[in-house]
Order: structure tokens, then sequence, then C-alpha cells
């Protein structure tokens, strides 16, 4: 019966109750190796990130697969959104004692922001044709690292203190907390992230994504990357629909940069975290893993942040074999050969199993 | 179907990943699956070595520090091996690398749990060590920074450091030259993106007020920006000032002297132990360091037995000289020693055990070491030892 269903299904909702499926039974083959003990520390460690990266990098397929243009300033979203999640739940965490509220304020607070500032820098540059978001998304990521790098806030029970680049200046009582503390970034940020909040934000913002762009907005966003006139010419508001595309994408990841702020007990706005080169590393994830295929995103993250860490017995050489590994990667997943030699064994499986079954 | 066979291989390979981890934490020492399960690190491998794990960038922007902590660290293991381990059993010492960055510094503290670390010496950088801080934390771990100098790293009682805090340093630098009355106007160049060196300079300037002198111009760069400094070093001309203050690491240093001598602005520079180092960068003509003048805990030419045989050493190992980050290291495997001589424990007790006989042991121990003589440690984690006050004359460290 349900064999049944799954035929007659489209062909788009059974590719994503695979995708569901696929996250769902990870984490419970995942919870089972943790409760039977077969898990090492290191990989139980690596949970969240994979988490996180896993939705960052589908916030930014959105972007790239499906709005078509290229960002590469995802990281300054996460940005925006670890800081302003951490900022709200060291103030609040004092006057709100259960967890998952408090978490649950951090992903709103964390996803507005972000979502805010997508929508700022959409603004001006979606009106644009060519690779304008870009160099200004490029542009926002050193921007706001920089920014918080010099951004002084702390509370006593005078009220709030505020400065730019001159911290000295700020007099805090003995009981004051610092907020942010310049280039120090957050510290002390409770510690709220786990593997099952994780997975739970996965499974939601995939079933957004996916309903967004089944929906009459993504198709409308989808013909605008395939045929910008043509779409105008059926009176499609190019602006708005990217627009709309473009401020989902940035919210997702900063979901994606909530998640990471909870997960370490410090954050700090420096070019290893948020520069140029994570907005890179996100790329890579989508670009591997399939433009468009949000599966493929997960997938893609979920390996790239495990292999440096499973490499680590190779010490020096680890981030060497790292890119090569990527480089095979690349070849295997988009070489005209490998997809040639990929789809020869696809048949043979096939074949095999139409012979079984007959 | 082609995709959901390639799908199912990834799963595949994705579950094999994990459980291939798993089962080799497994065979690795019998201790861990246990450890695992409890979600704590009672492990104590097979009780008849202690087992010290080392974090630092030994890779990346800052794998000069990291790697001479390792280095450093993996000679002073080698002697207490060499001269019968601890308490007469052997130590073991694992490195890993954590790329200067907080969330690959939790992975490695994992990593290093998994082969049955005892006790940290870590880690090297500031941002990454509190969030391993938090960690070890959790575990009851005993942690010993060479490094990290900020004062939240040692919040936590299990964590003692090994250098200077950023405070002690700055209103060290500002008592030092406000007593021997080298200047009247200074100026202070700083990397506002980098905690150590904004640490140092905001006590700096809140100390210069209490000793003398004016702080005429405070100039920031950041990491993104620290190729040319023509502007800072002007602002600091146009204002006069006599004495330039440098709480930054020696390479952005050796660019500033090379600027200043272009623009034929001649002050005195002053530094901190950061600058440790200048006189081996490559392409620098040592020259315009001359009478450059820094505080630092160590000097690699000094002309004691003990740094003189540690240097030697480094230098037939490794072929380089060693700086200051190494010298903290070495005296921080020293404190563990003496720490755990003091205390008495043993590498079968769990690692919460030793983490709070250690805790309480570092108060009481003193340590003889190349960075101080007579080194203690307050509870609260940090170091009490005198920095030396360095100048360099005739290409050469010479102490004042």
């Amino acid at each position: 019966m349900a064999k049944l269903n799954l035929k007659s299904m489209k062909k788009s909702t059974k590719d994503h109750i695979i995708t569901f499926a696929m996250v769902i039974v990870v984490y419970i083959i995942v919870q089972t190796m943790i409760t039977t003990g077969n898990m090492s520390s290191l990989m139980q460690g690596l949970l969240v990130p994979m988490c996180t990266y896993s939705i960052v990098a589908i916030g930014l397929n959105l972007c790239v697969g499906y709005l078509g243009e290229l960002s590469i300033g995802h990281a300054g979203f996460m940005c925006v959104g670890a800081f302003s999640s951490a900022f709200c739940t060291k103030l609040l965490q004092d006057s709100i004692q259960n967890e998952v509220i408090l978490f649950l304020i951090a992903i709103a607070v964390g996803t507005v922001a972000a979502a805010f500032f997508g929508f700022l820098i959409g603004i001006p540059v979606l009106r644009l044709r060519g690779d304008y978001l870009a160099i200004v998304t490029l542009a926002f990521g050193e921007i706001i690292k920089n920014v918080i790098n010099v951004l002084y806030i702390a509370k006593d029970e005078n009220g709030f203190h505020f400065a730019i680049s001159d911290g000295n200046k700020i007099e805090l009582s003995e009981d004051g907390i610092w907020l942010i503390n310049g280039a120090k970034g957050i510290a002390k940020i409770p510690h709220l992230s786990s593997f099952t909040a994780g997975v739970i934000m996965i499974l939601v913002i995939l079933f957004i994504v996916y309903n967004f762009v089944n929906s009459r907005t993504g198709r409308a966003v989808m013909a605008i990357r395939d045929n910008r006139i043509a779409a105008e010419s059926v009176g499609i508001n190019i602006t708005k629909f990217k627009l709309m595309a473009f401020t989902i994408s940035a919210a997702i990841a900063g979901a994606g940069g909530v998640l990471y702020a909870h997960n370490l007990s410090t954050v700090t706005a420096t070019p290893t975290n948020f520069g140029y080169n994570m907005s890179i590393m996100i790329l890579v994830f989508v670009v591997l893993g399939g433009m468009g295929s949000f599966r493929g995103s997960i997938i893609a993250a979920v390996i790239l942040t495990l292999l440096p860490e499973v490499l680590r017995g190779l010490k020096d050489y680890r981030m060497l074999i790292y890119s090569i590994v990527l480089i095979v990667m690349m070849l295997f997943n988009w070489a005209p050969k490998c997809i040639e030699m990929r789809q020869r064994i696809a048949a043979k499986f096939k074949k095999s199993a139409k012979k079984e079954a007959a | 179907m082609k995709k959901a066979v390639s799908m199912f291989l990834a799963a595949a390979l994705a579950v094999g990943t994990f459980a291939g981890c798993g089962s080799s934490a497994d065979t690795g020492s019998t201790g861990s699956a246990a450890s695992t399960e409890s979600g704590s690190t009672d492990s104590a491998a097979d009780g008849s070595v202690f087992k010290i794990g080392g974090i630092g960038p030994t890779t990346g922007a800052a794998a000069i520090y990291g790697s001479a902590v390792m280095n450093a660290a993996q000679i002073a293991v080698d002697e207490i091996n060499e001269a019968g381990g601890i308490n007469g059993y052997q130590v073991e010492f694992k490195a890993e690398d954590d790329q200067s960055d907080a969330e690959k510094s939790v992975n490695a503290y994992n990593s290093l749990k998994d082969w049955g670390m005892q006790v940290l010496m870590g880690t090297v950088t500031t941002t990454p060590c509190i969030a391993v801080a938090d960690k070890t934390a959790e575990d009851g771990m005993f942690e010993i920074t060479p490094s990290a100098s900020s004062t939240d790293v040692i919040e936590n009682d299990n964590v003692f450091q090994a250098c200077f805090t950023d405070p002690n340093l700055g209103t060290a630098s500002a008592q030092y030259i406000g007593e021997n009355k080298l200047a009247t106007k200074v100026a202070v160049i700083y990397d506002s993106s980098d905690v150590y060196s904004s640490g140092i300079e905001a006590t700096f300037v809140k100390e210069a007020a209490n000793q003398g002198f004016e702080v005429v111009a405070e100039e920031a760069f950041t990491a993104d920006s620290k190729t040319d400094f023509s502007t800072q070093l002007q602002k600091a001309q146009s204002e006069g000032a006599d004495l330039v203050f440098l709480p930054i690491y020696y390479t952005e240093a050796s660019i500033i002297l090379n600027q200043a001598n272009g623009m034929g602005y001649e002050p005195t520079f002053f530094g901190c132990d950061g600058m440790d180092g200048i006189l081996d960068v490559k392409n620098f003509d040592t020259s315009l360091a001359e009478g450059l003048m820094l505080l630092t805990p160590f000097v690699a030419d000094a002309d004691d037995e003990k740094t003189q045989a540690f240097v030697s050493k480094y230098k037939e190992l490794y072929g380089d000289t060693p700086n200051q980050f190494g010298a903290d290291a070495y005296d921080a495997i020293y404190a563990i020693k003496a720490a755990i001589e003091e205390a008495g424990v043993t590498p079968d007790m769990s690692v919460s055990d030793i983490g709070t006989a250690l805790t309480e042991a570092m108060t009481k121990i003193s340590v003889d070491g190349l960075t101080g003589d007579g080194m203690t440690w307050e509870a609260t984690g940090e170091v009490s030892k005198a920095p030396k006050a360095m100048v360099i004359k005739d290409g050469a460290y010479t102490a004042m």
C-alpha cells in the first residue's frame, strides 16, 4: 500500500520525503549510538557544528540554487544571527529560567536580525542585473565583522553603557557585565544548542524551503532565475520576489548562527569563523552538494565538516588530504566522464533489480 | 531511482564514518567506551602513564605560537621521562591542532578525550581557550594554559595560566614607563581585533593616568589591515609622541619599525611579550630594532643555565630559536609535574579526581622555570612572576 502511494506521488514530493527520512534516520542512528556508548567524544562534539553548517548551506542553496544569485557573505548573516541571539540570551538568562523558551527567543531574534540585514542589502542590490550581489555581500561580511570588533556594550545597575572603538571609556560598576566586549566578543554564553535542537531546526527549515520552492512564489523565483525577461513580461515583480527569497536565505543563515553561538561558550568575529573563508566554505557545501538540492547541501556539509576531524590522525598533512578529497569529490560529482560512469553503474543496478523483481 | 541510490550510498558512507569512529575509540582504550557512555571522562587508560594533552594552532596564521608551545612541551615531557617520570610514572604528550578557532579547539579537546587525556596543557590562544575552559569545567579536568592571557580564561576554578594576564602586562608596562620616566607623550598602536592586544591597551591607558605621562594617540588597526601603518605613525608623529607603545605581535611590529624608519620618525618603541621574536623576522633589518624595549618573562639568550640548556636543545631538535610561548609551555609542563607531586595523584584515578586534587595543589607549589624563579599561583588561576625589561642592543636582547 505504502509503495503504491510512493509511486503515484509527485516526483518532488517523493524527493522531499526521502530527505526528511534521511535526516530522521540519521538522527535515530546517532541517538542510539550515543545511548549505547558507541560514539567517541569527538563525534559527539561535531554533531552540532554539522547541523549548523547544514542549515547555513540550505539557506545559501536557496539563494544560489533557486534565486540564481551568488552570495559570498553568508558567514556575515551567520555572524549577525550569532551575535544578536547571544546578546539576547546573555541579557535574558537571569530573568528566563526555561532553556527551551530562552533558545526559542534566541532563534527568533537571530533569524529576524539576519533577515533584516538581508532585506536591507537586498533593496538596492537586487534591483541590479549582474554579479553585484556577490560584491555587496562580500563587503557586508567584512564590514559586519569589523563593526562587531569595535562594539562595546555593557550593563550594570545604572543601565546600559555603549561605546564604539573605545571600550576604556566605559566605567563599569563591580557587578556589571560585558555584553559585547569589542574584539573579545561575547563570552560566557549559556550552552543551549544540542543535536536534537539542531535536527529539529533542520527539519523545520527543510519544511519551509520545500514549501517555498514549490509554491507560486517559488516558481516565480525560479522563473526569474531561468529567464528574467520572460518572467518580467508575464508580470512577475522581479525585485519583490528576489528580495523575498534572499531575505529568507539570510534568515536561515541567521538561524544557523544562533545554533553556532549557543554551542560554544564564546563567540568572536574573527576571519576564521565569520570571514570570507567561511562564506566560501558554505558555498563549497552548496556547489558540491548540487545547486538546488537541499539534500545534497546537507550531505556535503556533514561530510566536509567531518573530514578534517576524522583525518586528525594525519597531523599536519590533513589539510592537504582534505583539499585533495575536495577535488576528487568535485570530479566525482560533476565531471562528465564520472557522471557517465555512475549512470552505467546505476543502470546495471536497475537491471539486476528488475531481474530480481521478475 | 538513480537519486535514491546515490542518496543511499551517501547515507551509508556517513553512517560508516560514525560507526568507524565509534569502534576505533573502543579499540583505542578499554576505558573510553565506558566513559563515552556515562558522558564523563573517568577513563584512566591502563593506569601506568599520565596522559597530558596539548591544544594549539600548529597550522594557520598563528601556527608559530602553537608549534613553539608543542615543541617546547615535548622537550619538557622528554626531560621528565628521562629523569624517571612523575612519581615514577611516565608521561605521554599528544598535541592537537585547533587553527586558533574556538570550534575546532573544542573538536581537538574531544579528540584528546577519546585518546584518554587526563590533564590539559592548553590552549595556546585566548578565544579557543574560553570555549575549551567551559568543557574542562564540565569534565572537571585540570587545565593550564601556557599563553592564553585574557582574564576570561581563568574564570573557572580548574584553569590556571602560565603567562601574565593582559591587564597585568598593560599595567606593568605603564608603570615601567612612568617610573623610569621614559617619555612624557606616548602613542599606542594596537590591534583592535585581537584580544591580547586590545586587552593590554585598555589597562595601559587606564594606568597611564596615574603615571604622569600623557597618551596622545590611540591608533587601532585590525587583522584585515595590518600591512600599512603609515597613517597611525603619522598621527603619532604629528602629536609629538616621544614613545610609541606597541602591545602587538612582532610581525606587525617589524613593519611598523620599517615604516617609521622610512618616515624619519625616531621615537622610543616599547613592546610586550608578543614582541619577542622580532630579531628572527625574515628580511627584517635588525638594526631598526636597536633600542627597542620590551617587557617579557623570557629571552632566548639569557645567560642562566636553564635557559641555555633549553635553547640549545630546542635548536638542536627543531632548528629554531624558541620564543616566549615555548618557554611558557615548558614551564606549564613543569608546573603540572610539581602539582602532581604535591597532590600525589596517580594515573589510575579518574579525570575529575585528578582535576580536583591538582587544582588544590596548584596554589601550594612554587616552580623555578624559564620565565621566572619561584613562580606561584593564586587560587584565581593567575601566576605571579616578575616581568623583565629587555632592550635590544647590538642586535641582541639585553636585560636592562
